[in-house]
């Protein structure tokens, strides 16, 4: 990838100073088999209006590592450590007063499975009006308009006749619109979207793609993308923060990171998506193993099992930190890996 | 063979040898409660040749599955053909149904959901060959089973553990070794890679490459992810709203797709390369799937179509060969085709 798309890429974090701020979080739960090191000292931040894509695979701790953020991880069995700024104060010491503003209000959550988040025995216009009603002292009639403006809003047609519906007379996509209609009531300053668009057909995953950009756009919001899909994270995202083990293990901007991708898992990642056309590859990469038991993690690089560049046992003993490998994109590797060569 | 690359199916093969499994006009119709019809699948027909890997895609709903349940009669088809080397299976019962059951093996998208939690996995491959009455005796049982499990790249001491204690990965090998049991000559593999994680579909995408080519199996492939599917398949058939609407090899449903459902999808497919995506014109199709309880007539698709012409709401378009293998189900490109036009003029970056 040039460097020219790297320069323009970078505005959306610099001089603003950032909007979320997590430092070292941590988060671990108490299991019938040991303590499980779920997130393991996370350490990023978000700009306003930037989007920046979470991506890992199942267990990578990319869920739990944002449910923290708002408080939203049970402890017990949970114990969540570190601080969260966001918006000049630290979530991580507020009452559940506070976080429970904060959730109504500033930020927006939209989830994988938009049925679980519905409630089925109310309509749509109810619980969409419901929000306003609670948070703003709206009238039902007042509650009502808002809502048909909001589901307009997300391009849902003739709103106003849906309103009497139920959530299970919508279609996935429909209910995913709804939920992110609800999460914008408010104008948040942050939208958190887990897998919203996963278990939905990739046509009406491109219009959901399409609908939060267009959001975005409008009301100035920030997004953090929880995902395993790299690919939609090359249409949607400014920046990507790679998990694994409950860490991070390269961070960049889009381009740099899916372009020139530095640490072996992330290019294992990359390596393993089946390309259509005529360019097939003779076989897929395959990155060997499992990812390692949250029960047991080993005390060096968490990938160093699985990884095919190591070369002797440097990574075993300690966690490699992150460093900077180009302006902005870093690398929680001790080997330089090669860049790719791109035909 | 060594299972480096996609194995191929000569072309001589192709063109001289029966198929192995011919499926003409099926259709599953379910009587739903007192609203009529669902049509879910609705006049398919494809063959599949020996050692030839099919692949079927479409989005949820569409009847892709179905297809596949019908075909091994674990849902009863409505009407239309299913010949496995020239015999009916419509029709057949009891020893017969069995023995054809013995020929057709499945893997199931959920392999958690799919393995019975109580048994062990050893218990689990070995039932297959329980039903069947292959491999009789504890010792010789125990060795096929040792054996399967191996093919799969399992180690043969998973036999005495249960599914809780595998990943997602491993139970899915647990179920291709369980499909492979009965040493069957088709596989039907219903969205077997999409609860995975990305990482492990592609060592399960290699191992069913492999496995073909050391077995010769034949592959029924469905999923909703083109990409794996045109990956894995030799041709491919696209369905919407339970019939087929495009079946064409694989590099040229991806190059040059002529039906504008095919282009939609796959301009909606997200690729992970930034410039890709910034080049990317999608084709946005509107509205949903209309229900198969009540398809509109004409076109299944005139109704989301972005290229649909007056024509298409009244006339129901059949799957005929645009061209030599690649078959199409729309007015708008037969006509294209016909004017000179450029068929399917889809840019790709």
């Amino acid at each position: 990838m040039s460097g020219v798309q790297r320069a323009t890429a970078s505005d959306s974090n610099a001089i603003t100073s950032p909007l979320l701020s997590v430092r070292d979080l941590r988060v671990r739960f108490g299991t019938k088999r040991g303590v499980a090191h779920v997130v393991n000292g996370l350490s990023y931040d978000v700009a306003p209006g930037e989007t920046v894509a979470i991506v890992g695979e199942s267990g990578s701790g990319k869920s739990v590592g944002v449910m923290a953020l708002l408080g939203l991880v049970p402890q017990p069995p949970g114990r969540v450590e570190g601080d969260v700024w966001f918006e000049g104060r630290n979530l991580a010491t507020a009452s559940e007063r506070e976080l429970r503003q904060v959730r109504g209000n500033r930020v927006a959550m939209v989830f994988q499975d938009p049925m679980t988040s519905l409630n089925p025995v109310l309509t749509i216009g109810r619980q969409l009006g419901e929000s306003l009603r609670l948070h703003h002292g709206a009238s039902r009639r007042e509650a009502d308009a808002r809502a048909v403006e909001l589901l307009d809003l997300v391009g849902i047609p003739s709103p106003r006749q849906r309103l009497g519906d139920y959530p299970h007379q919508f279609s996935g996509g429909m209910r995913q619109r709804v939920m992110i209609a609800m999460g914008v009531v408010t104008n948040p300053s942050l939208l958190i979207a887990d897998e919203p668009t996963t278990a939905l057909d990739v046509t009406t995953q491109a219009q959901i793609v399409e609908l939060v950009q267009e959001l975005q756009q409008r009301l100035g919001m920030a997004i953090v993308w929880i995902t395993h899909d790299l690919g939609v994270v090359a249409g949607l995202a400014h920046r990507v923060l790679v998990m694994y083990a409950g860490r991070i293990i390269e961070s960049g901007i889009v381009d740099d990171l899916l372009g020139d991708p530095r640490h072996p898992y992330t290019r294992g990642l990359l390596a393993s998506l089946p390309r259509p056309g005529r360019d097939r590859p003779a076989r897929l990469f395959a990155i060997p193993g499992l990812p390692p038991d949250p029960v047991a993690l080993p005390a060096g690089c968490a990938f160093w099992e699985r990884c095919s560049y190591r070369l002797d046992d440097t990574e075993r003993d300690s966690v490699p930190a992150l460093r900077e490998v180009a302006p902005g994109h870093h690398v929680a590797c001790v080997y330089d890996v090669p860049a790719i060569e791109r035909t | 063979m060594s299972g480096d690359t996609l194995p191929e199916v000569s072309d001589t093969l192709l063109e001289v040898s029966d198929p192995l499994l011919e499926v003409s006009d099926l259709a599953v119709h379910f009587r739903a409660r007192g609203k009529g019809v669902v049509k879910a699948v609705d006049g398919v027909s494809f063959n599949v040749r020996r050692g030839e890997t099919l692949g079927i895609v479409g989005e949820s709903g569409c009847g892709k599955s179905t297809t596949g349940l019908a075909l091994l009669r674990l849902v009863e088809p409505t009407a239309g053909s299913v010949r496995l080397d020239g015999v009916e299976l419509a029709g057949l019962r009891g020893g017969a149904l069995r023995a054809m059951r013995k020929r057709v093996a499945m893997i199931f998208q959920d392999p958690y959901a799919s393995l019975n939690p109580r048994l062990s996995i050893g218990d689990i491959v070995a039932e297959p060959l329980e039903v069947h009455g292959l491999h009789a005796g504890r010792t010789a049982r125990r060795m096929r089973v040792d054996e399967l499990l191996t093919m799969v790249g399992l180690d043969p001491n998973f036999r005495t553990r249960y599914p809780h204690e595998l990943s997602g990965g491993q139970r899915q090998r647990v179920g291709i070794a369980r499909a492979l049991a009965t040493e069957p000559d088709v596989i039907v593999a219903d969205e077997p890679i999409s609860a995975l994680d990305v990482s492990v579909q592609a060592q399960i995408i290699n191992l069913l490459e492999d496995l073909q080519g050391d077995l010769g199996l034949t592959y029924l492939f469905i999923a909703h992810d083109l990409a794996a599917v045109q990956h894995i398949s030799h041709r491919v058939a696209v369905m919407y709203l339970g019939r087929i609407v495009e079946l064409a090899d694989r590099v040229t449903l991806y190059e040059a797709p002529a039906h504008p459902y095919t282009q939609a999808l796959l301009s909606a497919i997200p690729v992970a390369d930034t410039a890709v995506e910034r080049a990317r014109t999608r084709i946005v199709l509107t509205g949903d799937v209309p229900s198969p309880r009540d398809p509109p007539p004409g076109c299944n698709f005139a109704g989301r179509c972005p290229r649909a012409e007056d024509a298409c709401r009244d006339v129901d378009p059949v799957l005929e060969p645009l061209r030599v293998g690649h078959d199409v189900a729309c007015l708008v490109a037969r006509r294209e085709l016909a004017d000179g036009d450029s068929p399917a003029a889809v840019t790709r970056p």
